[in-house]
């Protein structure tokens, strides 16, 4: 990043949320249908028609505010936003401005460059989504409002980024919450996580803010990188150069890595709010507030924290396993069941992601569920298997879905841990190499391997290996 | 006066209105009475009083999620001037 000028970058994120219907109307809210099939007097805008509040977009915006530690206003309002623009039928947003849900919120993030920080959350407020416009050849534009009226949280930031590093960590932090909350599907690409970047640049040491520029249509964290960071060297250019920097909106092309302006939008941010008459105030009680709190489920950085401190995981480990709320939960009832974290742990990040992804699914509908790994890890523990032997049980167990138990049985992969049967195998062994047993006896050490190889090799794995040992140095004083 | 020539030009530009010269004076004299009555209320003490956001005194009024029917393209489309398939047809919009 460049070094002429401290850079300073606030985020607007848009979070669609995952209810089943629209935020003022019953209207469903499904991605991908035939559009407009989803529409209402409400979302169409039409004269006269009301907007009811969806009580589920509440509960889900409370759900938020709380997990990125948000106080919850007691007492909030809808505003409408007066602006002229095809995909807004009735001419106006309904959002909240003055008195929003939540406030004073902040996250915790840290990045390789400048380490852990505290980002500032300013405010969430709910607020309907506008329609779809459709660009096309001739000279007209399509519009599909089954969008509109889609319920959203906007989530903006203080201006509390230093770096592009840092505006990616606080991201992908908020994405994670906001699906470990299960509040929106986080899919970037269509649109249920959409991120609006303030981003400007000052001399270092200066206290007040430069002009800053509104970057927009981010829809991933590359492309939000890309974007702040070809933002950044446009503004040192031009300041280096005698110039000033413009307020204004700037849209990022993905295919050239630049930002363009949009020229023309200026006068459109005199967006007149007033209270909407149609909507009565909000009044969220305490006891709401401690009811979703109580039902909030245990947060990243909650989970790192327990897997480091009280199972004894390093903190890289604890950090995959929670990165996802499906992999963590996976993991958490694994635990319950085979009392070893580090194997646990080994075998979600190894074997289970290893043939997830191998066969592109997802964690909760993975074949070897909890309770069947604990099996297999459990007959490793008593050395009834070993762990190569465990791998293949796991192949067996995901195909066919029977116990480790059981498959252990039928395909006979009991371990030999009969101390006879070992040896008689490495008397014959010894009898086949016996010039390389009396260089092994003569100091050669590497030909150790070679002996407990060849043991693994005629019992097709099932022999002890620690057993193996222990026999070969008896034989070697003997 | 309460609001100069610009400011009115400035809010039917926001409103998307057109006013010719002279409904552009007519509409200046007039929002500046408006502007003036309104001010008697700015001599009322309302210090300590909480602002009102709503006539009505009442509170949460929800919905519970729960998915009703739409109307159908055709009805939505029923008052549209123009339309192209299912979508409303719209003068092209540059971005």
């Amino acid at each position: 990043m460049d070094s002429r000028y401290e850079v300073v970058i606030g985020l607007e994120v848009h979070v669609q949320l995952t209810t089943k219907t629209k935020i003022f109307c019953g209207c469903s809210k499904d991605f991908g249908q035939e559009p407009n099939s989803q529409t209402c007097p409400v979302c169409l805008g039409l004269p006269g028609a009301l907007p009811v509040l969806n009580k589920q977009v509440v509960e889900y915006a409370i759900k938020t505010g709380l997990a990125t530690n948000h106080k919850i206003a007691p007492r909030s309002i809808f505003a409408r936003k007066n602006y002229f623009y095809p995909d807004l039928p009735k001419g106006y947003q309904i959002s909240q401005f003055e008195l929003p849900i939540c406030e004073h919120g902040w996250l915790n993030i840290e990045t390789e460059e400048m380490g852990k920080k505290k980002v500032g959350i300013t405010r969430i407020h709910m607020e309907e989504d506008a329609g779809k416009l459709i660009h096309s050849e001739g000279n007209s534009s399509a519009v599909d409002l089954n969008r509109a009226c889609t319920p959203l949280l906007e989530i903006v930031s203080e201006p509390d980024m230093r770096s592009a590093d840092e505006a990616i960590a606080y991201l992908k932090k908020l994405h994670q919450i906001v699906m470990y909350l299960g509040v929106c599907d986080g899919n970037m690409e269509e649109g249920s996580f959409r991120c609006d970047a303030n981003v400007s640049i000052r001399p270092w040491g200066q206290e007040e803010f430069g002009t800053r520029a509104e970057l927009k249509n981010l829809n991933s964290f590359r492309f939000i990188k890309q974007a702040i960071e070809y933002e950044v060297e446009r503004q040192a250019d031009l300041i280096d150069d005698g110039g000033k920097v413009v307020q204004e909106t700037r849209l990022f092309d993905p295919d050239s890595g630049v930002t363009r302006s949009m020229r023309g939008k200026e006068e459109a941010h005199d967006y007149r709010y007033f209270p909407d008459p149609d909507l009565v105030p909000l009044v969220v009680s305490d006891d709401w507030v401690e009811r979703v709190r109580g039902e909030l489920p245990e947060l990243p950085e909650a989970k790192v924290k327990r897997y480091t401190d009280e199972l004894g995981l390093s903190e890289y480990d604890a950090g995959v396993i929670s990165t996802e709320r499906s992999v963590a939960e996976y993991f958490d009832a694994l635990v319950k069941l085979h009392n070893n974290p580090k194997i646990c742990a080994n075998w979600v990040m190894g074997e289970v992601s290893r043939a997830l992804n191998d066969n592109g699914i997802a964690i909760a509908d993975c074949p070897v569920t909890p309770e069947l790994l604990a099996g297999i890890l459990d007959r490793i523990a008593d050395n009834t298997i070993s762990g190569k032997i465990a791998k293949t049980v796991f192949e067996e167990i995901w195909n066919s879905g029977k116990s480790a138990d059981q498959v252990i049985e039928e395909k006979g992969l009991k371990q030999v841990t009969d101390t006879g049967a070992i040896e008689t195998m490495l008397d014959e062994i010894i009898a086949a190499n016996q010039s390389q047993f009396e260089e092994l006896k003569g100091g050669k050490d590497k030909l150790m391997g070679f002996f407990v190889g060849q043991v693994m090799k005629a019992s097709k794995g099932k022999a002890n290996p620690g057993m193996v040992n222990q026999l070969m140095q008896k034989k070697l004083k003997g | 006066m309460k609001i100069s020539r610009e400011e009115v030009e400035h809010v039917a530009r926001l409103a998307r209105l057109a006013l010719q010269p002279e409904e552009l004076e007519a509409m200046t004299g007039q929002m500046d009475a408006i502007l003036g009555y309104v001010d008697k209320l700015n001599e009322l003490d309302t210090e300590g009083i909480e602002p009102t956001a709503h006539a009505v005194p009442m509170e949460n009024a929800f919905r519970a999620d729960e998915v009703k029917p739409s109307i159908g393209i055709e009805r939505a489309q029923q008052n549209a001037p123009a339309t192209d398939g299912s979508c409303f047809k719209v003068p092209k919009v540059i971005e």
